[in-house]
């Protein structure tokens, strides 16, 4: 089993930086997989083929977690020992929550109407993109957790948004 | 792309060092078994050079059995006793099996899995399919000419954890070392993949005669990885039989059909499909019991007509799959069209549309599946060397969820997660002083559990008396690389392990399975004893192989005296192997495995950071 003295960053070989390497994390993922997967020890003892699934679950977790921003960002900030989920959600700014019930009525407004939906997923996705910009310079450049851990919070609410029009979409479509 | 590799003469293993693995696609119509000889990918026929197993099981009053061409042959005289597309049955109970009351089976609703009533006896469909598995076993190592080390069996992708369970067990009974339960649509992808030096992201659109599957995989240089993959258990070539057929009822409109008509009309639907791919129409013409005759011509259209909703329930899942691998139509590269029934031309028609570009059908659809399973028990039993293989990575199908106040269903491990995953959850206790807790396990996207696949429940005992929401018990879901889901639970704040109590709502006990067993020895003539101690030997020296290149590669892992240690086990292994006492080679098995615990550990993180070695320093660490 991996020792996980190593923490996600360390065990593809990445600085424990929000902006990552995609194309670097995902060759280590593949480098990391292809020694350790169950496949490479279906013929071999219990013991190891145990410890291989443990070690190739271990690194599926690892890059789910920093693949996703979202995850990343939350993982980066627990290393830093910033406590996210911690603050309760009346504490979001007034202004962002009115922008959510805008949200979400403009959602229900769009149910049923695939390309309305589709839209407001491009809108979406667009303004989730400034926030992920945010991010990148309060944790990578300015240190400002705090900050961060804000952003982190109104994210949290914008992907889930992203996941009701997801819905929405899935029904549209059915 | 790991492309195929001939050996230069005199480099290749030799002959006694290649194991004999198979990949065995088990269909709901036609069940294959493929190898990898001299490097290429076959199917194994029959000694009447039959390539296709139907997958139908006809028992007789004397609890002996007919599979294959001579079962389906006699289809319509005994339709009760000779059971059809049994796969639509694993791991279903009776209310999940759709146009049952078409089926002529005597059901037998009992837990879990539906079980059917035969002039033989009550069959479970796991006895049945292990029937299909004995058969393509036995072709198999009368082709090869020996016991074969493992199989690769496929199942759809779609497939839940219950009827992925049901196939392994069916393969245990059959006497097949499971090495990997395959998803169809990867298996395709392999053999396509490996012989067209594919890069880029492809479907692989899968109808089959009972379940479709759609797949979204990345092709690249020694990975396939699946991005997401959905489907619809339900959906196969045999609904468009039935549509025909309905189609056939309709017009001739008649008197009440005798399970022997029914089974005959089914047979003529689906022949009139299968004339329908290369045809523009076909004659249907059935003489039934009462004398009646049935003459009618099915035009291609009328045909495509009568099955439009049918095609159109394709799409869905197609969307829903690209949904979830982030993807558009645009960025899918190829559509690679497997099962046979994607030689409808309407489906072939619809799939164009979508995708805006023509399918691959360049590999027989009816083939494809046991080639690619053939491809991948080839590596797994390692028969390939080093740098020459490559890595899969597949995903679950379906949501994994637990039951939480009201009925609804809590999400643990989302569909589309790469296995093998892990996920633990937190519990507590609601009143003061409980020690147990009833956990709810289930399967599906749907918010109710009412409307998810109910998997298991488990109950937590022994939990320490503790005041209400003190208890922190932590329950581990694991899904192994075979898509198969396993439960764990612990007390956290005491770290007491709470007792689990497994009550699978599907599945065999191990008792269950033994009694089977002993049932179908009786039938086949095998000689059960000799079989299982010569199966303790391949164990045996299995392990010592293993074990031996752990330490030819890694001793150096190890304190002399925990060297000492393995070696002595491992020589008490060898001393019991060649006599013929069965339970000491298990016991000297598990010694040797409990013996090697911390020196695979160990050996796994050494594998880690040789992974990274000619990685520059400064990469390493910032």
């Amino acid at each position: 089993m991996i020792n996980f003295q190593h923490n996600h960053f360390e065990l593809f070989g990445l600085p424990q930086r929000f902006a990552v390497d995609l194309a670097r994390m995902d060759e280590a993922y593949r480098q990391i997989q292809s020694q350790v997967h169950p496949d490479r020890f279906v013929s071999a003892g219990d013991a190891e083929r145990r410890a291989s699934m443990q070690s190739a679950t271990q690194v599926n977790e690892a890059y789910r977690t920093l693949k996703h921003p979202l995850a990343r960002a939350r993982y980066l900030l627990a290393l830093k020992r910033v406590d996210v989920a911690g603050e309760s959600n009346t504490a979001m700014p007034a202004e962002f929550l009115l922008q959510q019930m805008h949200w979400r009525e403009a959602v229900e407004e769009a149910a049923n109407q695939p390309e309305a939906l589709a839209e407001l997923e491009r809108r979406l996705a667009r303004e989730m993109n400034d926030h992920y910009a945010e991010l990148e310079r309060s944790l990578d450049r300015d240190g400002d957790y705090a900050l961060a851990a804000g952003t982190v919070r109104k994210l949290m609410f914008l992907e889930r948004l992203r996941e009701e029009i997801g819905d929405a979409l899935e029904r549209a479509d059915a | 792309m790991a492309l195929l590799q001939i050996s230069e003469p005199g480099m290749s293993r030799a002959p006694h060092q290649h194991r004999l693995a198979v990949g065995i696609d088990l269909g709901t119509t036609n069940s294959l078994v493929a190898t990898v000889r001299s490097g290429i990918a076959v199917v194994l026929n029959d000694a009447e050079g039959h390539a296709l197993l139907p997958s139908v099981v006809r028992y007789f009053p004397d609890g002996s059995t007919a599979v294959g061409h001579p079962a389906q042959a006699e289809l319509v005289c005994d339709p009760r006793n000779t059971i059809v597309s049994v796969k639509r049955f694993m791991g279903r109970g009776l209310k999940d099996v759709v146009h049952a009351e078409n089926c002529p089976y005597d059901f037998l609703d009992s837990p879990g899995m539906v079980q059917l009533r035969t002039c033989a006896g009550v069959k479970s469909p796991v006895e049945i399919s292990a029937e299909i598995l004995r058969t393509l076993r036995a072709r198999a190592e009368t082709s090869l000419g020996g016991q074969l080390v493992g199989a690769v069996i496929t199942v759809p992708a779609y497939f839940d954890d219950a009827q992925r369970q049901a196939t392994k067990d069916a393969a245990r009974l059959a006497g097949l070392n499971v090495l990997r339960l395959l998803n169809e649509p990867t298996a395709a992808a392999i053999a396509y993949g490996l012989d067209n030096a594919s890069e880029g992201v492809y479907a692989v659109f899968d109808l089959g005669g009972g379940t479709f599957d759609i797949s979204i995989l990345r092709l690249s240089k020694g990975v396939f990885e699946v991005l997401a993959t959905n489907g619809d258990a339900t959906l196969g070539g045999d609904d468009f039989d039935h549509r025909v057929f309905c189609w056939i009822v309709e017009q001739a409109r008649p008197a009440p059909l005798s399970d022997e008509d029914t089974r005959l009309l089914l047979t003529e639907a689906r022949e009139a499909k299968e004339h329908l791919s290369s045809h523009s129409e076909a004659r249907i013409t059935a003489r039934l019991g009462t004398g009646e005759l049935i003459d009618n011509t099915l035009p291609l259209k009328t045909f495509a007509e009568v099955t439009r909703t049918l095609v159109q329930k394709t799409i869905a899942p197609v969307k829903k799959a690209l949904r979830d691998a982030g993807l558009t139509v645009e960025d899918v590269n190829g559509v690679v069209m497997v099962g046979g029934a994607t030689r409808m031309p309407q489906i072939q028609q619809a799939v164009a549309e979508y995708f805006n570009q023509a399918p691959l059908n360049n590999l027989d659809p009816d083939k494809v599946v046991a080639l690619g399973a053939a491809i991948q028990a080839d590596v797994l039993a390692g028969n390939r060397a080093a740098g020459d293989d490559w890595l899969l990575l597949d995903v679950i199908p379906l949501s994994l969820g637990l039951e939480t106040m009201g009925g609804l269903v809590e999400r643990v491990i989302p569909r589309n997660s790469t296995i093998p995953v892990a996920r633990a959850q937190e519990f507590t206790t609601f009143k003061d002083g409980q020690t147990a807790m009833a956990i709810h396990v289930v399967q599906g996207e749907r918010e109710l559990v009412s409307d998810c696949r109910s998997l298991a429940r488990f109950e937590l005992r022994g939990i320490p008396p503790m005041v209400a929401g003190a208890a922190r018990i932590r329950v581990t879901f694991q899904v192994d690389a075979d898509g198969l889901l396993s439960v764990s639970a612990r007390e956290a704040s005491t770290g007491v392990e709470a007792a689990i109590s497994v009550k699978p709502s599907y599945g065999l006990s191990d008792a269950q399975i033994a009694q089977m067993l002993q049932d179908s020895v009786a039938h086949s003539g095998d000689d059960a004893q000799a079989r299982a101690l010569n199966e303790q030997r391949v164990e045996a020296r299995r392990m010592q192989e293993a074990v031996t290149a752990a330490l030819a590669a890694d001793a150096d892992l190890l304190t002399p005296g925990e060297l000492a240690d393995i070696r002595a086990a491992l020589a008490a292994l060898v001393e019991v192997a060649s006599g013929g006492d069965r339970g000491a080679i298990t016991g000297a098995l598990e010694r040797v495995n409990k013996i090697t615990e911390p020196f695979a550990a160990r050996r796994m993180d050494r594998s880690i950071h040789q992974a990274f070695t000619g990685k520059k320093l400064e990469d390493m660490n910032i």
